[in-house]
């Protein structure tokens, strides 16, 4: 597999003044990054966690004041402009002009990676079929709606047909059936183009419904990174809930399985094991056995929310409530 | 090339809008209808005034008041772009961060020499008389100097990122500069200490140099002072410019 980003201790620092005085706050503290060519990446934390920074530093926006990058085969210190020819990059609030036509917006960003005037305007009446915006060409991108808006500036990203594609929170502000559609896009974009996506999100469930493989950051730091069933299994475990009429017997068979002991709730029993659905044929062989037929049985997989939690110490909305972790990463990615 | 693609959509932006240009000339039509006739028994009775009459003296000062108080706000609309992501969706493309610059630079020195002419056409049925050569020239001037203030107040836009911080600073600055130059009555009537104060100000120069240009006395000394120091404010203005887009963009 050919790695498109390598990044070894990657780090950010800004310089934030409190009054007279200035000090250091540390925005990202030293990622280690490898993506590989057609992988779907989701880059998990809270709001103020680093995850943008990151982004900024990867697409060659920010300069990092540590550490080394290597992104689709281009050096990020020594060489962004091969870096910046080979990604595609689409930020939290898009990048197209409110009061700009579509239709130009489009072919201006194909003009400006260097693609000549019919080619630009050829691949601009692509993308707009494509991202199902053929009638809004003539309109400005300030009346079109949320969902047209966010597909117009993932359009943007891909006029010059980049390898690699980086997302800063794609459907952050977008209504659920929008936001449907967008990971529809995003999916076909990789199963069709096998386009190498990285995208940032601080939705568990869009971060478990869409990415290959998840790194969870929290303050500065990449705390897990694994495929989204890898995470949940190798943090908590699956809780197998099992109701039947003799629940002590149950309990017994449960306890010679790997996991928890079991516990006894009335007539239902729970209990934790590293893969619920692998233990219950062994589980539902050995009540046969002795004659207990199961009332129910369910197997909870545990989400990313557990996953968060447990790596942490807090849940994700917790983390994102904690003031004094947004302040360190300032609006613009404002960097002194 | 790719300064004429910025160029290109910055000015269908100001196309879309064109109110914007018409509201950039109110504020000197205002000061050419309320103030102007007000200098025209100055001029006659003051005694150190520049040669001319008081439209020649008045109008080219109100062409120079707009470079300050019209291109120097160009910022204003950077910060909003940047807000918007357009500016780090152009910057994550190869296209030179001077191109970045210069393109949006150039739309406003169209812009403010658009403003200009219409303000010297406004200004003729008032009573302006001045040589067509001069005014011409004149307007190349005034488009240099709009060059350099245009790229300063970008620069100073992308260093400082926010609007709140932004205004203060024009306000600041822009009024003395204003004032130093000599636009609403020449620094020739000035006390010793004041006159010595704005020969520092290259606008001061650029000021005289208008007023020079619209008599139509191109031999005056002060046409070229005032080139030198529009030649000087450019270089200064369009490397700090440069670099700011260059090192911003990391």
């Amino acid at each position: 597999m050919t790695r498109v980003i390598t990044a070894r201790g990657l780090a950010r620092t800004f310089r934030a003044r409190r009054g007279r005085s200035a000090q250091d706050v540390t925005a990202v503290a030293g990622v280690d990054i490898d993506v590989s060519a057609g992988e779907l990446v989701g880059f998990l934390g809270p709001n103020g966690a680093g995850k943008t920074t990151t982004l900024r530093m990867l697409t060659t926006l920010l300069a990092p004041t540590a550490g080394t990058a290597t992104v689709a085969g281009h050096d990020l210190r020594t060489d962004p402009q091969g870096v910046r020819r080979n990604i595609g990059y689409i930020g939290q609030s898009g990048g197209a002009g409110p009061d700009c036509a579509v239709r130009d917006e489009l072919e201006l960003q194909a003009r400006l990676y260097g693609l000549p005037a019919a080619e630009a305007a050829a691949r601009t009446g692509e993308l707009l079929d494509a991202f199902d915006l053929g009638d809004a060409g003539t309109r400005t991108v300030q009346t079109l709606s949320g969902g047209q808006r966010r597909r117009l500036d993932i359009a943007m990203g891909l006029v010059h047909r980049p390898p690699l594609l980086f997302l800063d929170e794609p459907s952050t502000g977008l209504d659920p059936q929008s936001r449907a559609n967008l990971w529809e896009h995003i999916r076909r974009l990789h199963a069709e183009h096998g386009t190498t996506l990285f995208l940032t999100t601080h939705y568990l469930d869009e971060a478990d419904a869409l990415c290959d493989r998840i790194l969870v950051i929290d303050r500065g730091r990449i705390v897990a990174a694994g495929t989204p069933d890898e995470l949940k299994r190798r943090v908590s475990g699956d809780l197998v809930v099992v109701g039947a009429d003799s629940p002590d017997v149950v309990a017994g068979l449960a306890a010679d399985l790997p996991g928890d002991e079991p516990a006894v709730d009335g007539s239902t029993v729970r209990f934790r094991t590293p893969d619920g659905a692998g233990v219950l044929p062994a589980l539902l062989r050995g009540m046969d056995a002795v004659g207990v037929a199961p009332l129910s049985v369910e197997v909870r997989r545990p989400s990313l929310d557990d996953v968060f939690l447990t790596l942490t110490g807090r849940t994700l909305r917790e983390a994102e409530a904690d003031p004094a972790e947004t302040a360190a990463e300032p609006a613009l990615g404002g960097a002194r | 090339m790719t300064t004429w693609l910025i160029f290109r959509r910055s000015l269908r932006q100001s196309l879309r809008n064109p109110a914007w240009v018409l509201i950039g000339v109110f504020q000197p039509l205002v000061y050419l209808a309320l103030f102007g006739p007000l200098l025209i028994p100055v001029v006659e009775s003051t005694p150190g005034f520049p040669p001319g009459d008081a439209w020649q003296v008045f109008v080219p000062a109100l062409v120079v008041q707009q470079v300050v108080f019209g291109t120097l706000f160009v910022g204003f609309g950077l910060i909003a772009e940047l807000r918007a992501g357009v500016i780090d969706r152009m910057r994550v493309t190869p296209v030179s961060r001077t191109a970045l610059l210069l393109g949006r630079a150039l739309k406003d020195v169209v812009v403010l020499v658009l403003q200009s002419v219409l303000l010297v056409l406004i200004a003729l049925p008032f009573g302006l008389r001045a040589p067509l050569g001069g005014v011409l020239l004149a307007l190349a001037l005034v488009a240099v100097a709009g060059l350099a203030m245009s790229c300063a107040s970008y620069a100073l836009a992308l260093r400082l990122k926010s609007e709140e911080a932004l205004g203060p600073v024009f306000n600041t600055f822009g009024l003395p500069l204003l004032l130093l130059s000599g636009v609403l009555l020449p620094l020739s009537v000035a006390p010793g200490w004041l006159f010595g104060l704005s020969r520092a100000n290259p606008f001061a120069h650029i000021v005289e140099a208008e007023r020079a240009l619209f008599r139509g006395d191109l031999a005056d000394p002060a046409v070229l002072l005032g080139a030198g120091a529009t030649a000087v404010l450019l270089v200064l203005c369009v490397t700090w410019g440069i670099r700011t887009f260059h090192r911003e963009s990391a």
